[in-house]
């Protein structure tokens, strides 16, 4: 299996992917950390209005703004920031129409909710403009403010729409800013500057929606980078039990044997308990191999990411941050 | 369990039949449509005739009811070896088609061509945000008013947010409602109205830098589908009204769905706060896939302990990998537990049931089976 690649490491945008429910918002934290170790500067950013960050970082919703999250290891810091489609429309008003001051009225009027759900594509050229702004950013030495940028997006069955700027653009605008703009878009995510990392559980179905989504990127010459398998389960049992096991087939008398052996005398019930956990661990282990074998067909750099039974506060995100540093992300 | 709670008790309520709709919520990812198909199962097989109205079921959940294409209609399941006391009829929701078929009852037949093929028309019933919200609560209307069938289980739409389901039907109407879109239409009536003076040169500088952006096609699609529309909004209304009003009667049940995650649970706590101030009948709330010790006795300390032993006498590595995956089960219970005792403490009055995590996929009805007896406690 192999890890970070040397193209990975040069990419500016990381962009993270993933089915529902796959924990997504985490992984991106964590990737954002990870980056940051050793001194570096990183954005993290968030586009569908769901203040994931600022729950993660157990703080108050982050403003329109960039703000300092968390320190990561070796003095590199991770910035925050929300994008928001309304707050990004007013902002590109006002910047090229200088519209500003009529912006809260219009969005009284439902003029700017209007504009950003149904205008096919405007929303998502907004967020993703933005985040080009930030990746492109550069500070008074003439360097870029941010050494990455990671991007929270949208989950694999919206993502290559949302970072498909191309057609949005076709649909939409012919001329004007907007225009030069999107352009500029579609140049940063179609580079080597940027990769769509994709979250996997090691389950069938989101295994296969990841190998969907490897093929939608693919086909949208986006470049898919790393696959990031989080909530991996320890494997406990000796491999060749696993099988066995699955099948409910666990030699119980062995077990009491052994279990007597470490001067444990359990009653029928608990040992009936203990091999019927056995067994549920088992199926669960030969289905997270079978996810596994699964995802080898994308070929693609696999980072295993364990559970975290404790849940996920601050200090697992470092936790998870580390494991990445590990497995070579810089 | 720490803390006081009420079991949510399954059959009582799938037996009574003033129980006539139960409406599946929670956010995404946790296992609703399966509650809802397990429970339609389940209340088939107590004797009752039922249909479950899924929205976006895995292809091998579908596939277990017999369900192959979305067709928009109910179709009896019938699956060999199935024999119910009752009846069970499934279905997938097509929101595109559900649409159509408003707009085909509602307006007349030149001017429901009209509206289907305006591109404006095209863009809200297919990627709105709130249409497949709109459309679920729109087909279980349907389904009510055809009263063929005593239960009908709902499973609601994958969206990231449980309130959705509530909220979004509200917001397509406030779009399509809203006093921007009715200017784009009339701008002279809004002009007559002082809607202009109030905005200013705001407003022209503003469509112009719209149109600049979004094209001004769209605009003008936008202006003659409302203008089509018109004659409809108020029977559009109505509808939605109505069918919230059936959401708030006494016949009515919802269901909350969670997984024993912070995440799910604070979305669960919204929701259950959200449905007592709108005065709406909850059931209790159902945290699925949980992981109970099922070797209770022996604390993770000892077996752990015990492990290390093990371990280093070289002995007996089954004995050890058992008590270390033990005392890995148990730590995940117990966080379990404090998840959800700390969602009892916020929501006392709601009653709850745990239902153990099934160790691989649902791919059949016994599979369904299995998690209908595990909701009622078995």
């Amino acid at each position: 299996m192999t890890s970070w690649t040397e193209e990975l490491t040069r990419a500016r945008l990381h962009v993270v992917s993933g089915k529902g429910g796959t924990g997504k918002t985490t992984v991106a934290a964590a990737l954002a950390l990870a980056l940051a170790t050793g001194g570096r500067r990183v954005l993290l950013v968030e586009v569908e209005g769901r203040q994931g960050i600022a729950q993660l970082f157990d703080r108050p919703p982050l403003p329109y703004s960039e703000e300092r999250i968390a320190a990561a290891p070796g003095g590199g810091e991770v910035h925050a920031l929300a994008v928001d489609a309304e707050a990004a429309l007013l902002e590109y008003l006002a910047m090229f129409y200088n519209l500003g001051f009529a912006g809260r009225t219009l969005r009284k009027m439902g003029a700017i909710e209007f504009a950003t759900t149904l205008a096919p594509g405007l929303r998502d050229v907004l967020l993703t403009g933005k985040v080009k702004e930030c990746v492109n950013r550069t500070g008074p030495d003439g360097r870029h403010l941010y050494d990455a940028v990671v991007l929270d997006a949208p989950p694999t069955g919206r993502v290559v729409k949302f970072l498909d700027v191309t057609k949005a653009m076709a649909d939409l605008a012919k001329v004007g800013p907007i225009k030069g703009q999107s352009e500029g878009v579609v140049r940063l995510l179609h580079s080597g500057d940027t990769a769509v990392h994709l979250v996997a559980l090691l389950e069938e179905m989101p295994v296969r929606e990841t190998l969907d989504a490897v093929a939608e990127l693919d086909a949208a010459d986006l470049r898919p980078g790393a696959v990031l398998v989080n909530r991996v389960q320890p494997e406990r049992l000796p491999a060749r039990s696993i099988p066995v096991a699955a099948e409910g087939r666990v030699d119980g008398s062995r077990v009491r044997d052994g279990l007597a052996s470490a001067g444990l005398d359990l009653d029928e019930f608990t040992l009936e308990g203990l091999v019927d956990e056995t067994v549920e661990h088992a199926i669960r282990v030969r289905s997270q191999q079978e996810a596994m074998e699964l995802l080898r067909e994308s070929d693609l750099p696999t980072i295993d990411l364990p559970e975290l039974t404790d849940g996920v506060d601050v200090a697992a995100l470092y936790e998870l941050a580390e494991v990445l540093v590990a497995a070579g992300v810089r | 369990m720490t803390g006081a709670f009420s079991r949510l008790e399954f059959d009582p309520l799938l037996d009574d039949p003033d129980t006539r709709v139960l409406v599946c919520c929670g956010s995404g990812g946790v296992g609703k449509t399966t509650t809802a198909a397990a429970l339609a199962l389940r209340a088939a097989e107590r004797g009752r005739r039922v249909v479950v109205l899924t929205i976006d079921p895995a292809r091998r959940l579908a596939q277990s009811l017999g369900l192959r294409e979305l067709d928009n209609h109910p179709r009896e399941v019938v699956v060999e070896g199935f024999e119910p006391k009752g009846e069970l009829f499934a279905m997938m929701l097509d929101m595109r088609r559900t649409f159509d078929d408003m707009v085909l009852t509602h307006a007349g037949r030149d001017r429901a061509d009209q509206i289907l093929s305006n591109p404006f028309y095209q863009t809200i019933s297919s990627s709105f945000s709130g249409t497949q919200e709109y459309m679920a609560m729109e087909k279980l209307g349907q389904l009510v008013a055809q009263d063929e069938w005593d239960l009908i289980v709902v499973d609601t739409p994958p969206s990231r947010s449980a309130l959705d389901f509530l909220d979004a039907p509200q917001r397509l109407s406030t779009v399509l409602d809203g006093k921007f879109i009715r200017m784009l239409s009339a701008p002279a009536r809004a002009s007559g109205r002082g809607l202009m003076k109030i905005v200013g040169t705001g407003f022209s500088l503003f469509t112009r830098a719209v149109s600049t952006i979004v094209g001004g096609q769209l605009l003008q699609d936008a202006s003659t589908f409302v203008q089509a529309f018109d004659s409809m909004f108020g029977g559009f209304r109505e509808r939605a009204q109505r069918t919230y009003e059936l959401l708030r009667s006494p016949g009515t049940g919802f269901v909350v769905v969670a997984a024993a995650e912070p995440d799910a649970l604070r979305e669960a706590s919204y929701f259950v706060e959200r449905l007592s101030a709108e005065g709406m009948p909850l059931c209790g709330l159902v945290a699925n896939r949980t992981h109970p010790v099922l070797a209770g006795d022996l604390p993770a300390a000892k077996a752990l302990a015990a492990a290390d032993d093990l371990d280093r006498s070289g002995e007996a590595p089954l004995a050890a990998a058992v008590l270390r995956l033990h005392a890995d089960r148990v730590a995940v219970a117990d966080r379990e537990k404090r998840l959800l005792a700390r969602f009892t403490r916020a929501h006392p009055g709601v009653p709850l049931v745990g239902v153990p995590a099934l160790p691989a996929d649902v791919h059949d009805l016994d599979g369904l089976r299995e998690i209908g007896r595990r909701l009622a406690g078995e």
